[in-house]
């Protein structure tokens, strides 16, 4: 199996799992700011199962697409030392306030323009909005197969796919054709760690506008070594319709954001007595919390 | 996701250190790999970029996975299945990471797959995985072994062995056997030159083997038959793929228990010789027992920090009397004394590293070009300083560590008794750090040298010499004070003329040395960073008050009081 291409989906995400005091504006939305942006989890064991279809079969490129502004070619440079071998940023102005009906077209455009390819990988949802949409509306916006919430590649060859999935109460092994998307649990295998030759290769890999902004005296070394490139792609470069995108394109509108308290249940209070014991033992046996 | 490099600022620091440019500038030679390998530094700042991001990853793999295995790795320990030693899941899962990583031969140069990376990030790593787990630093720290088959082993065995180690090679160094531990003169293995087969055969028994049955491993074994000594002990390399090796048994520990202690019999082993014969004990193995005294160096400071960690945060997190307890003097006064204690143990071993970075980098040069007088007078200095600065690191970390350990399980108080917190885990991983490599009364043997010698004197003079800020010279002026007490008390040692009465004051006078040395060294700190001017201070009051009772023991003890020591 030689030649086997395989994307791989990422966003880059404020991590919503260390949320200080600071995390939230007056105004009930996110504030960025303060927290750091980080690699979405799921979509770093996405990476992970990608890598290890590599492992398998060297002959195999992993390229990570990612849609944000230009600081997410951070987390393109993350899964280039982790052992993807292409990356390209999706970043347009255009892009702001896409919902997921948006940010699937934008992403399954730029897919379009990276054809052929066998595999598309994405990790089950972001952690940031949570929605677990924009895998299944890529995979429907270009007509293929979706499994979702894959926890192990158990065997592909050219044609297919068998995929082990995590479902509530249960596994499920699933065979799909290629190419297809299949979005990925976080029960899938953590993701490996930085490697340091890939870190000392990549260090330097910008995109076009980092190359810009930074004062980097490298020219002569991007010359020589593509693979320093991270592209970056606009809505003219993946000939997308600015109509579908950004706000216009994004049907989805938040209604009312709320700031929910968590308040202690209602408590029962007992005396020492043996009859507060006695009934608490009834009730605990009678409710099943114990015998 | 805890990193162990990130959130210690102190490592940063130390591999900021000025030295760096000039040891970074000698390692890349004219930065001449850039053209040839896609992950060599360009230029000096590039290099030092690398060092700290790779040394990233170290901290994070420690922090996010090492660390986490540490107790179940205690509780499991090693086992063997069919005549090989099956490391605890967490050891496998751990060495798995740090593979994956590259991590593996970071000193090594890049044709053979390395990092070619100096001695410092890779003994900083070495910190950092021991913090992780005290245990499981040996299994990371005997790619040391790769060091000595680059340096001394013909090209045809680097070629064969070297690029296996970044592939994830285990290594272990064979030296110990039943009736030679210390004295490593009398070993018993036999080597014998098989004319048929054209490969040497190892026969015989090596007990107390870390990592036995590593992929790759040196054993010293006595090539010359008939004799008794040093002089008749070669090196040789033995390769796992290969028959003739028997895991007798592994040891049950008190600490340090998932790296594996084998005893090892060898019947029929095939080897191969690394460098010449006879030379095995008297050049290579003190080549590598002298970086395997670095690497426990790096262990005993880990070790140390990570009981002082375990320390702070149960000190603060206990309530009695209805307060934190470190809110209390007999807490505080540990509990700082301990910091800058941690500190002062980390500038030595990167003081100490520093010098066998440029002597090594020196020495692997001289191999391809002559080195100018300059710079052969520099890595004679340097490997003079290196030789020295070694056996008092290794037996001063390792002291304190178990210092710092004893202290930090107090400070646990019964809580620290149970098996319920790290620290009784640390407490028992760093009891090893003084006894092996040479315990710490054979680390006096070899550093006495440098007190009789002169070596620790002039170091000390030229630290005096380095200007300082204002601020700092109190602290000099209290060092001046300690060094001429110890000038002194080396004067009246030596003065007896007495070699066993110098062996018995020989431990006080090397410990008021290292004590000087590391006061100075922390006061240089304070000068590039004065966060560190405040464990400096109590430091050196520390050290000062140590050093005044050394010296009232010297200079009231009379050559005939020996006789009260001295046992039948």
């Amino acid at each position: 199996m030689n030649g086997f291409k395989i994307i791989v989906l990422a966003k880059q995400v404020p991590d919503t799992r260390n949320v200080g005091k600071d995390a939230m504006k007056a105004d009930g939305t996110v504030n960025r700011g303060a927290l750091p942006a980080i690699f979405n989890p799921e979509d770093l064991n996405a990476l992970e199962i990608a890598l290890r279809i590599k492992d398998r079969y060297p002959g195999t490129t992993v390229t990570v697409l990612s849609m944000g502004p230009g600081r997410a070619a951070e987390i393109i440079r993350e899964a280039l030392y982790r052992g993807a071998d292409h990356g390209v940023l999706l970043t347009d102005r255009k892009f702001a306030g896409s919902d997921t009906l948006a940010t699937s077209y934008a992403l399954s455009m730029a897919i379009r323009k990276m054809s052929p390819y066998h595999l598309i990988v994405a990790g089950r949802q972001a952690i940031d909005g949570d929605t677990a949409q924009v895998g299944p509306q890529v995979a429907e916006k270009l007509g293929l197969p979706q499994v979702t919430y894959a926890e192990e590649v158990l065997s592909v060859d050219e044609q297919s796919i068998t995929i082990k999935r995590r479902l509530e109460r249960g596994v499920e092994v699933v065979k799909a054709p290629l190419p297809t998307v299949i979005t990925v649990h976080s029960s899938a295998p953590d993701c490996r760690p930085r490697n340091a030759k890939y870190l000392m290769k990549f260090k330097h890999a910008r995109t076009i506008t980092e190359l810009q902004d930074s004062s980097e005296d490298y020219i002569e070394l991007y010359k020589d070594r593509p693979y320093l490139d991270i592209k970056e792609w606009s809505v003219a470069d993946v000939e997308a319709d600015s109509d579908w995108l950004g706000l216009s394109g994004s049907p989805t509108k938040v209604k009312k954001i709320e700031n929910v308290v968590f308040t202690a249940k209602e408590s029962k209070i007992l005396n020492d007595s043996n009859d507060d014991i006695s009934g608490l033992m009834k009730e605990l046996i009678n409710n099943h919390t114990l015998g | 996701m805890a990193n162990f490099y990130t959130d210690n600022t102190d490592m940063r620091f130390h591999l900021e250190h000025p030295q760096m440019k000039k040891i970074i500038d000698l390692k890349e030679n004219n930065y001449e790999d850039k053209e040839t390998f896609d992950y060599a530094p360009r230029d000096f700042e590039d290099a030092l970029d690398s060092y700290h991001q790779v040394l990233e990853i170290v901290g994070e793999i420690c922090g996010n996975i090492i660390a986490p295995n540490a107790e179940s790795v205690d509780h499991e320990g090693p086992k063997i299945v069919d005549n090989r030693v099956i490391y605890a899941r967490g050891t496998q899962e751990n060495h798995e990471a740090l593979t994956k990583a590259g991590l593996i031969g970071l000193s090594l140069p890049r044709k053979y797959g390395g990092l070619n990376f100096s001695m410092v990030p890779y003994v900083m790593a070495a910190e950092l995985v021991s913090r992780a787990d005290g245990g499981f630093a040996n299994i990371w720290g005997l790619q040391d072994c790769a060091e000595t088959i680059h340096e001394f082993a013909s090209d045809e065995l680097k070629n064969e062995f070297l690029p296996r180690f970044n592939q994830g090679a285990t290594a272990a160094m064979d030296l110990t056997e039943p009736d030679a531990g210390s004295d490593l003169q009398a070993v018993q293995l036999k080597a014998t030159w098989d004319e048929e087969k054209q490969v040497w055969l190892l026969n015989g028994v090596k007990r107390f083997i870390t990592n036995g049955d590593a992929d790759i491993s040196l054993v010293l074994a006595r090539s010359e038959h008939g004799t008794q000594d040093g002089r008749g002990l070669s090196l040789f390399v033995y390769d796992r793929k290969d028959d003739g090796l028997i895991i007798r048994r592994i040891e049950n520990k008190l600490g340090i228990k998932g790296s594996p202690t084998c005893e090892l019999v060898f019947n029929n082993a095939p080897a191969q010789l690394v460098g010449d014969r006879k030379l095995g004990l008297i050049k290579y193995v003190m080549s590598l027992m002298n970086s395997a005294r670095l690497g426990v160096g790096a262990q005993s400071v880990g070790i140390a920090e990570a009981a002082y960690q375990e320390a702070v945060k149960y000190a603060k997190e206990r309530i009695q009397f209805g307060k934190p307890i470190h809110k209390f003097p007999a807490i505080y006064e540990i509990l700082t004394n301990m910091n800058a204690d941690v500190k002062a143990i980390r500038s030595l071993l990167y003081e100490t590293t520093r010098f066998v970075d440029v002597y090594k980098i020196y020495a692997h040069h001289s191999e391809h070009r002559k080195l100018t007088s300059d710079e052969r007078a520099e890595m004679k200095e340097n490997q003079r300083w290196a030789d020295m600065y070694t056996p008092l690191l290794k037996l001063i970390s390792s002291e304190y560590c178990n210092r710092i350990a004893y202290d930090s399980l107090q400070i646990h108080g019964g809580a620290g008794f149970m098996k319920d917190f790290p620290i009784e885990r640390i407490y028992r991983d760093a009891r090893i750090t003084t006894i092996y490599e040479g315990t710490s009364q054979l680390q006096v043997v070899a550093a006495i040298r440098g007190v009789t010698t002169g070596v620790y004197l002039n170091k000390m003079r030229d630290y005096e010499a380095i200007e300082l800020k204002k601020e700092l010279i109190y602290l000099r002026r209290i060092l001046i004070i300690m060094t001429d007490d110890y000038e002194k008390a080396v004067d009246t040692v030596l003065a007896v003329n007495d070699s066993e009465y110098i062996d018995f004051q020989a431990r006080r006078l090397v410990e008021m040395a290292g004590n000087i040395i590391m006061g100075y060294l922390m006061v240089l700190d304070a000068k590039r960073d004065e966060s560190f001017a405040k464990p400096a201070e109590v430091f050196i009051r520390k050290a000062f008050a140590q050093n005044k009772e050394r010296f009232t023991y010297i200079t009231h003890f009379d050559l005939k009081d020996l006789s009260d020591y001295q046992l039948e």
